[in-house]
Order: C-alpha cells, then sequence, then structure tokens
C-alpha cells in the first residue's frame, strides 16, 4: 500500500500537531519527517473534515513547518517475543539498552477489555511476608492494587521486593515520569534478586517526552496480557501513575479539552480503568496483577480518588511503614478464610482495637488520658506498629497470626478483645508463652 | 419514512460527526457507522446541527473510522427486548448476552451482536384469549413459565385502541420468533405478534395505576430494615468514599433482599465484582425458593474499560426490564452501581460537545436526568388487581467522598432514603458502615416507629457522651452517663454491625430482628448497679461476647435459647436493685 506523505503542517504546540490531509485512519500512526532526515513517530487522535490532529510522541519541540508527515497505515502495534525478556525499551517500544532491535509478532497495543465471563473469580493467596499485606490486607492473584505514598517514601523498595519475593513467573516494569536514579535502583534490584531473566522493562524518565511516558502502561500491558493469555502469571509494576495522569492533563489541556476537576479531564477515571482494569484471572490461561503507585499528599485529590474506586483496594504507606487505616485489599475475603481459621477474626480484633486505641490518641492530646484500659491501648499501638509495620520485615503468614495472639496477650484480658470463646481457647497463649513476640525480645 | 444515510466527517473519541445525504433524521435514534473492514459500529444520534450535520455517541472504540465512512440510521430508537429468557441472564450494556459473546470472541471486539433473547428455547405457551376477543396494549395473550414465575405475555404496550384477536395458537411450545396471534384494529389493519417486543429504552413504562411506596422490604441487613428501611417501590442513595464498603453492601442486597426479581447494573464498575455475582450465584441456592439465586437475577454490565458511551444505555436498559417485571406483577430492585459513571459518561460526551459545563465540568441537565430516572421506580396496581413494585437502590461514588456534588446532591432529591457511608465508620470496621446518625428513609421500619426512636436517641446520646470523653476523659464523666455510652455502643456492636461474610450473622430475616431488638431493648431498659468506669467496661465487655456468640447461632439450633438466656443472666446478674421496696 502506497504511503501518503503530507508537508502542510498547520500547527505545532506542545504535544500536538495538525495537518491537513485524506484518508486518514483515527488512531493511524504516523511519521515525522523532519528536513534532515531524522524520524518521529506520532498518532492521529481527531479528525475533522480535512483537518487531522496528532499526538507527537517526542513531543512538539524542534519540531517545523517544514516536516513532512507520512501516514503508516497500521496502528499502534508493540514486538511480542519470550527474546524481550531480560531487555529494557523505551514509551515508544525501542530497545534502550544498547542491545539488538528484536524481530518479532507485533500485538495490539490497548485493545478491548477482555469478556467478563472470561475471567475467573479471583481465588488463590499471593504469599507476600509482609504482615501488613499477608494478614490484614491480603493479595491475591490477578488483583490490581496500588500503593498510597507521599513522594521520597520507599514505594519503589517495596514494589521491587514483593514482585521479587512471590512466584511470578514474568515481571513488567512500567516506569513514568521516574528519576534515573529509580530506575537505576529497579534494575539493580530485579538483577540481584536473580529476577532479570524473567523481567521486561518499559521505562520513561524525565528527559523524554510526556506522551512516551502516556504509552508506557498501555505497553507494559500488552505484553503482559499476551504473557498472560500463554499460561503465565504476569505481574505488571506501574510507577508513578499520578505522573501519568498529570501527563494525560497536559495532553487534554493542550487539546482545549474543557477541565472537571483540578483541570484533569473529565474522563479521568475511564482512563485509569481501562489500563487497571487489564488485571485478570483468565479462564483456561494464566493471570495478570497490577502493583501500582499512586504518589499523592491526600486521599481526595482527583487521582488517587479515582484509582480508589477502580482498583481493589490499596496500600498506605506513611513514614515508612504500611499503615492499617487506609488500607484496603477488596479481594483478601475471597482468600482468608482458607489460610488458618483464626486469620479473618483476629484481622477484625487487631483493627478494632487499634482504631479504639486512635481514639484515645485524640484524646491523649487533651490530657485527658489517665485510666488503666486506655493506658494498655495505647502501649498496644506502640507493639502494633513496631512488630507489625514495618514492610520491610520477612514474616510467614502463620508466624505473624501467631504474632497478633502474643500481642494481644501481652495487652488485653480475654474477655476485652471481642474473640470468640472457641479461638481464645485455642489460640489465647497463656502467660508468658508468646511463641514469636517473646523471641523477638529475646534477640 | 425513508432511513437517512450520511457520511462521517469528523470523529472526536466517542463523538462523531456525520453529513446526512439523504432521509430525515430523528434525534435519539440508532445508526450504524461502517468502518473499513466492514465492522458495523453502534450508535445514538444525541444532536442534530444545521449544515445536515448529525452528532452521534457512538457505543464502540473508534479507533480505524476515517472521514467519509458510511453511515445507516436505523429510524428507531435504542431499544430493549422484552419476553421470556431474560432472567439469569449477564448481558452487556446494549443486551447483547456475554456468554454468547464469548462463543465468538475472548476480548469485547467491536461490532458483534448477538440475538439479545435466545431464539433457540422453546417456551411452553398457553394461552389465554381466543379468537373474537377484544385486547389492547399491555393485554395478557397467555403465559410461558420462566424459572420461578408464570411470565405473562402482553399485547406490546405501544399498541393503542381495540384490536380484534383474529387468530390464536393453540397451547404449546413455540419460540420467541414465532407468530403466536394475528390482531386486527378498527380500520381492519391486521398485525402479527410474538412473545417478545421492542421498547424504547428511555421511554418510561406507563403505570396502570400508580399508587405509594408504603410496605418495608426486607433486606437481611439490621441496620437498614432497623433504621433507615426501603420500601417495595422506594428509593434510596446509597453514597460514600472509595473503600468504606458500597460493594459489599451492594452484594448484600442483591443476596437476601426480598424481592422477586433483582436487576444488577454494573455501570463504570469494576468488572471483577460483576464476576463475582454472575459466578457464585448460579451456585448459591435462596432458601425461599430452593432454587438458584440466579434464577431471579439479571445482570447488566457495561463495567469500566468497556466502551463509556454505552453506560447510559445499561442504565435505562435495565430500568425498562424492571418496569416489565413490574408489569408481571412481581416485586424488583435494581441495584444501579454505580449512577455517578453515568453522570461522568455523560460529562465526557457534553465535554466533547463542548456546551456550557455546569459545576464540576457536569451538565447542567444532570439534576433532571437524575430525579426522571428514579421516578421510574414505584408502585403499579395492575389490570387484574395484582401489585407490582419497581424499587431502585443508586450509588453514588462522590469526587473525594464529599457528599456536596451535583450527582449526591440531585440524587438525594429524587429519592426516599439516604444510606451514607462513612470513612470513620469502616476505618474502625463498625460495617456495614452507614452513618447511624445522618442516615435517614421516609419508608416503614420493621420496627415500630417508638422503637426506631428510641434506638436513634440512645445512638445520639452515645455519640455526644464519647466526644465529652475525648474532651474530659472517662474520668471527667458521672458513671450514669458512662452506663449510657456503653449502652450505645453495645447497642452498635451486637446490633447495628453485621458481619456480611457469616452465613448466619449476615443475613438476619424479620423474625429474628424482632427477638434480637427485644434482648438488646432489655439491655439497654436495664438499670445497672456497678460503680467505677472499669467494672462497667467489663460487664459490658462479656455481654458484648455472649451476644456476639449468640448472632452466629442459627435460630433453629439448640445453643440458640440457651445462649439468648445466657445474654439476659449477664444483664440481670448487675441489674440495679431498688432497696426498701
Amino acid at each position: 500500500m502506497l504511503k501518503k506523505t503530507y508537508e502542510n503542517i498547520d500547527s505545532i504546540g506542545r504535544a500536538i500537531l495538525s495537518i491537513k490531509a485524506e484518508g486518514v485512519h483515527n488512531k493511524e500512526l504516523a511519521e515525522v519527517i523532519y528536513p534532515n532526515g531524522n524520524k518521529a513517530f506520532a498518532q492521529v487522535i481527531a479528525l475533522n473534515g480535512d483537518q487531522v490532529t496528532l499526538q507527537l510522541f517526542g513531543g512538539g519541540f524542534g519540531v517545523s513547518t517544514d516536516c513532512k508527515i507520512r501516514f503508516l497505515g497500521k496502528p499502534v502495534q508493540i514486538g511480542f517475543s519470550d527474546d524481550m525478556l531480560g531487555r529494557v525499551y523505551s514509551g515508544n517500544g525501542q530497545p534502550i539498552d544498547n542491545g539488538p532491535e528484536l524481530l518479532s509478532d507485533m500485538v495490539r497495543v490497548a485493545g478491548p477489555s477482555i469478556n467478563p465471563v472470561k475471567r475467573l473469580i479471583p481465588k488463590e493467596m499471593i504469599r507476600t511476608g509482609v504482615p501488613m499485606i499477608d494478614v490484614f490486607n491480603t493479595l491475591v492473584r490477578s488483583q490490581k492494587i496500588p500503593i498510597f505514598a507521599k513522594a521520597g517514601e520507599p514505594y519503589n523498595r517495596l514494589l521491587a521486593n514483593i514482585a521479587t519475593q512471590t512466584d511470578a513467573d514474568i515481571i513488567i516494569i512500567g516506569g513514568v515520569g521516574l528519576k534515573y536514579d529509580e530506575y537505576h535502583f529497579f534494575k539493580q534490584r530485579i538483577e540481584e534478586a536473580g529476577s532479570k531473566s524473567k523481567t521486561i522493562m518499559f521505562i520513561h524518565t524525565h528527559r523524554d517526552s510526556i506522551v512516551e511516558g502516556l504509552m508506557v502502561p498501555d505497553l507494559a500491558l500488552a505484553v503482559g496480557e499476551r504473557f498472560a493469555l500463554q499460561g503465565k502469571n504476569v505481574f505488571v509494576l506501574l510507577s508513578d501513575m499520578t505522573q501519568w495522569s498529570d501527563y494525560l492533563r497536559q495532553v487534554a489541556n493542550a487539546q482545549d479539552q474543557i477541565p472537571a476537576n483540578q483541570g484533569y479531564p473529565g474522563d479521568l477515571y475511564s482512563q485509569l480503568a481501562s489500563r487497571y482494569e487489564k488485571a485478570a484471572d483468565i479462564d483456561g490461561a494464566g493471570s495478570l496483577t497490577i502493583l501500582g503507585v499512586t504518589t499523592m499528599d491526600d486521599v481526595t485529590h482527583p487521582v488517587p480518588d479515582n484509582t480508589g474506586y477502580i482498583t481493589e483496594g490499596q496500600f498506605y504507606m506513611k513514614d515508612g511503614y504500611l499503615e492499617l487505616f487506609g488500607s484496603l485489599s477488596r479481594l483478601k475475603q475471597q482468600v482468608n478464610d482458607k489460610t488458618r481459621h483464626d486469620h479473618r477474626s483476629i484481622m477484625n480484633a487487631m483493627a478494632r482495637l487499634l482504631s479504639e486505641s486512635e481514639e484515645r490518641v485524640k484524646a491523649q492530646k487533651f490530657g485527658s488520658v489517665k485510666d488503666d484500659y486506655s493506658l494498655r491501648l495505647l502501649d498496644y499501638r506502640k507493639t502494633f506498629q513496631k512488630e507489625l509495620m514495618d514492610p520491610f520485615l520477612f514474616l510467614e503468614l502463620e508466624d505473624a497470626l501467631d504474632l497478633c495472639w502474643d500481642i494481644l496477650a501481652k495487652h488485653f484480658k480475654k474477655e476485652e478483645v471481642g474473640l470468640s470463646s472457641k479461638l481464645i481457647e485455642t489460640y489465647w497463649p497463656e502467660k508468658g508463652t508468646f511463641k514469636i513476640l517473646k523471641n523477638m525480645t529475646d534477640e | 419514512m425513508k432511513k437517512a444515510k450520511g457520511k462521517v466527517a469528523s470523529v472526536n473519541e466517542s463523538l462523531v460527526g456525520v453529513k446526512t445525504t439523504e432521509g430525515a433524521v430523528m434525534n435519539g435514534e440508532v445508526a450504524y457507522i461502517i468502518i473499513e473492514n466492514g465492522k458495523r459500529l453502534k450508535s445514538e444520534v444525541i444532536d442534530v446541527k444545521p449544515g445536515k450535520m448529525v452528532y452521534l455517541q457512538v457505543f464502540e472504540d473508534t479507533s480505524w473510522m476515517k472521514v467519509g465512512d458510511l453511515v445507516e440510521f436505523t429510524g428507531l430508537p435504542l431499544a430493549v427486548k422484552l419476553g421470556p429468557g431474560i432472567l439469569g441472564a449477564v448481558t452487556d450494556g446494549l443486551q447483547n448476552p456475554l456468554y454468547e459473546l464469548a462463543k465468538k470472541e475472548w476480548f469485547l471486539e467491536r461490532g458483534l451482536e448477538v440475538e439479545p433473547l435466545d431464539t433457540n428455547v422453546k417456551w411452553h405457551f398457553t394461552p389465554s384469549v381466543k379468537k373474537g376477543d377484544i385486547v389492547t396494549g399491555g393485554s395478557v395473550l397467555g403465559s410461558v413459565p420462566e424459572k420461578l414465575f408464570q411470565h405473562k405475555i402482553f399485547v406490546p404496550f405501544s399498541l393503542q385502541g381495540d384490536y380484534t384477536v383474529e387468530d390464536m395458537v393453540a397451547e404449546g411450545d413455540y419460540t420467541i420468533d414465532k407468530d403466536i396471534t394475528v390482531v386486527r384494529d378498527t380500520n381492519g389493519v391486521t398485525l402479527n405478534l410474538k412473545m417478545a417486543f421492542d421498547w424504547p429504552v428511555k421511554k418510561p413504562m406507563p403505570f396502570h395505576e400508580r399508587s405509594v411506596p408504603v410496605e418495608p422490604m426486607p433486606t437481611g441487613i439490621r441496620v437498614l430494615d432497623a433504621l433507615f428501611p426501603i420500601a417495595y417501590g422506594g428509593t434510596a442513595c446509597n453514597p460514600g468514599p472509595f473503600g468504606a464498603g458500597k460493594t459489599v453492601l451492594q452484594h448484600s442486597l442483591a443476596r437476601h433482599s426480598r424481592a422477586d426479581v433483582v436487576i444488577i447494573a454494573a455501570c463504570g464498575e469494576r468488572a471483577g465484582e460483576a464476576v463475582e455475582v454472575f459466578k457464585d450465584f448460579p451456585e448459591l441456592i435462596d432458601p425461599r425458593t430452593g432454587k438458584s439465586l440466579m434464577d431471579r437475577t439479571f445482570i447488566v454490565g457495561n463495567t469500566s474499560s468497556m466502551p463509556v458511551a454505552a453506560r447510559e444505555a445499561s442504565v435505562y436498559m435495565a430500568t425498562t426490564v424492571g418496569e416489565y417485571y413490574r408489569k408481571q406483577g412481581l416485586d424488583v430492585l435494581i441495584l444501579a452501581d454505580s449512577t455517578s459513571r453515568w453522570a461522568q459518561a455523560l460529562r465526557e460526551t457534553s465535554g466533547r460537545k463542548e456546551e456550557i459545563p455546569g459545576p464540576e465540568a457536569f451538565p447542567m441537565y444532570i439534576s433532571t436526568l437524575i430525579s426522571a430516572f428514579y421516578d421510574r421506580a414505584g408502585v403499579d396496581i395492575l389490570a387484574d388487581g395484582n401489585i407490582g413494585s419497581l424499587s431502585i437502590i443508586g450509588t453514588v461514588s462522590p469526587a473525594g467522598g464529599n457528599f456536596d456534588e451535583p450527582v449526591t446532591q440531585a440524587t438525594l432529591l429524587s429519592t426516599g432514603a439516604f444510606w451514607g457511608l462513612s470513612r470513620a465508620l469502616s476505618d474502625a470496621r463498625k460495617y456495614p458502615a452507614i452513618d447511624r446518625i445522618d442516615s435517614h428513609s421516609k419508608y416503614p421500619s420493621l420496627l415500630k416507629e417508638e422503637e426506631v426512636s428510641f434506638l436513634l436517641e440512645l445512638l445520639r446520646d452515645g455519640k455526644t457522651i464519647a466526644s465529652n470523653i475525648i474532651l474530659m476523659g472517662e474520668k471527667g464523666i458521672t458513671d450514669e452517663a458512662y452506663i449510657r455510652y456503653q449502652k450505645a455502643e453495645l447497642l452498635d456492636a451486637v446490633f447495628l454491625q453485621q458481619n456480611s461474610f457469616h452465613d448466619v450473622d449476615g443475613v438476619t430475616p424479620s423474625d429474628r430482628l424482632r427477638l434480637m431488638f427485644n434482648v438488646v431493648k432489655e439491655i439497654i431498659d436495664t438499670p445497672i448497679a456497678i460503680k467505677g468506669k472499669d467494672a462497667i467496661r467489663s460487664h459490658f465487655n462479656f455481654i458484648r461476647q455472649a451476644y456476639i456468640d449468640w448472632n452466629a447461632i442459627r435460630i433453629d439450633d439448640i445453643g440458640f435459647e440457651k445462649q439468648k438466656s445466657q445474654i439476659l443472666n449477664l444483664v440481670k446478674k448487675r441489674a440495679y436493685v431498688k432497696e426498701n421496696v
């Protein structure tokens, strides 16, 4: 097919270009050809008569009115092959690790969602060794769940830990708006953990154009979905989706879209959802689990807010700890009744008491906490934080459950914890017989 | 009217401009855009502009469309097919059954359409009118058994005036494609009728004789049935921030509500949640009917990653199906989750149409659309004297969990019950996290009116005392106030809180609710002779423990009465006995 080249560029913006052309398809891939012969990619995003609007992958800077646009007659695609494992790609799908370009099958990017009847109900727990996750907000295969954290928290470390400590067949890292040292950190962690041969990285750093950043999740998910269809259990890590949403806002703004909340486009929810919904446990095939990062100051900000409505919960990280309040795994109920039979009850009891102690913290500021019970609640809160909330302490689920009982027995009487008499009979440690807690204080 | 034709002139995501080349165009009619590979993309006319320009919202992805692509208008509004075979089905927002689509493709590819109702199934039809009878729109022609009910076969509601039955098939097995009767109008024009017919989704079905919702509908959820009930034919607004328990509450309602038919409109929400329902429900037995829960359920799934323009269609389709089963004389419950996603879809389209935005960029007309939607709920006294009802529970997902936003406010104005979910309660794991103070309902409770006020008063007192404790410490308040506070806490812990995932505690039938309330009332009414906060707290801890154990025991279990006595003994043991009688 003859590829048509056009040269009458009308306007050039930060990330948008418009040109008069005919026979062009919506979402078609195009090439910007510079006078010196260099090339960059662009994609059609709107048509109006013979007016074609394109999104420039490399941004608008340096594009001149004597550039030519060639429409390539194909949509945006990404290569797919096993040889991609261990490699690093940029947001436009080109390798950036000095390795060779691969000849491979091309797969579509941002395709339709899977028919819901082809999804399985997620039923398989993923053991992470992090008590705040395994005990309180269990991670389940095919879950989509982000870490909510302020910029600067060690969320990427936790992300890399979870991906490498679990049994993922394939790890795909989608880095959006990474600082160079964060990219370096991911690379190093994956190599240290010996996971390089099962990892593919799609990396966008601050020096790259924002449109390439916008592409990263789609590329990572398209490749991940392919592996999942082949029966693999795939982990896709997306860091950081707040940056991604910011790029979306910039592009929408450049297109004169009417902003909804805080300048974000009205379709922010749908845009985030169409990425996160790629997570699935597929009937007769593998699974795709998405762990994301949403940096934020305040959970009511449009990005964490919309994300919270889309994802199956969130892990809330604060001051290096995984918080109980604010964290949630929506799928935990699918699995935490099949672990140990005290799991659900002790999880609830611990949470209820912690919430009660939070009220005392408020009261303490007024200087009104003097009674014994309240003081014990406050002590309980300290022990809880010290023993359970550090996400980088590794503890098997069963040990973590025993630890919970130890902590309860250390601070409370049996009738104060609101657990059924049957469970208390089975698990309540008698004085001085802590299973886990004592060992820890001995060290 | 000659059907119109046109060509694509502009493409902006789901909004496509078309220049018509022939024929007249109706606002709201369905059109198909034929793209290069021959796929036909369904769309709806939403605007007609000067210069023969028509704007369509396309229910599919518009990739690979180009200027000049052919557009065929159908002359018909977006409609739903009504007839036997709806119950137990799972469809997308345009009534394509998902299991049928899955036989063609793993992914929801564009341009796929399948028959909305199975045309191969034969239904056993028993006619109830004969040759020579006079019928009109809405008259019953006969019935077929469908799952749990006798499904009445109607003369399409759109027919007006009298028709004479010319011909009627004998009792027997027929598919919905087969003509079952021929009717003739007063001008002598004859019409063939089948067991199924189309109805435009955006047109409310007229009531026969509209009545008001007054009878409470038990949901099995104590905080609702006791304090904030919904009635048959009523409406409820259920807003909440993410993670406050909307989804779990919706699933509980779908399982336990005492409705004949439950329709779940999964609008713009997670696919996984709909999957949980349609994969679990077929396995679950409804204790009242002894049949699978799926037999009374219909699911419309336009989940968040499906085309945004079809969200609106999915909500209206669910409502139309609900109205149809109400005409069958059944009690229908629609769970619309979430109406905010529908409003957001309208916002996206409105923005692309460059309409002047209202608050938070929602279109100005959003409040009118929302009230008109809830107005389709209600009680209908049918021609045969039977009563049917349609109740709607709409969840709202307010941005930032702030109820002071346009969709929540418009919904509040249009509904009879308000179940506000609270982040503070869900953080404290006090589920269902329905705010006990700010929620309200205008429908009658399963308890008596004075009993409801009795509970609400205690809860309000408890809240006041709790804030005093924070300010002044436990030592700063009297023992009497502390006892009142402990009673309010106990009421919350053992009666209002409920473990949805527990077989027994998860659903409370009306008779058990009454028993539980009586015991709670006894505890609250009993004065207590204990001095000192620690002793008081310990007393209530023991009662709470015993009551929670009781909540887990089946009502027909031998331990049930025993545990009840144990609670009452605990209460009496420390009861205040008047001296010097």
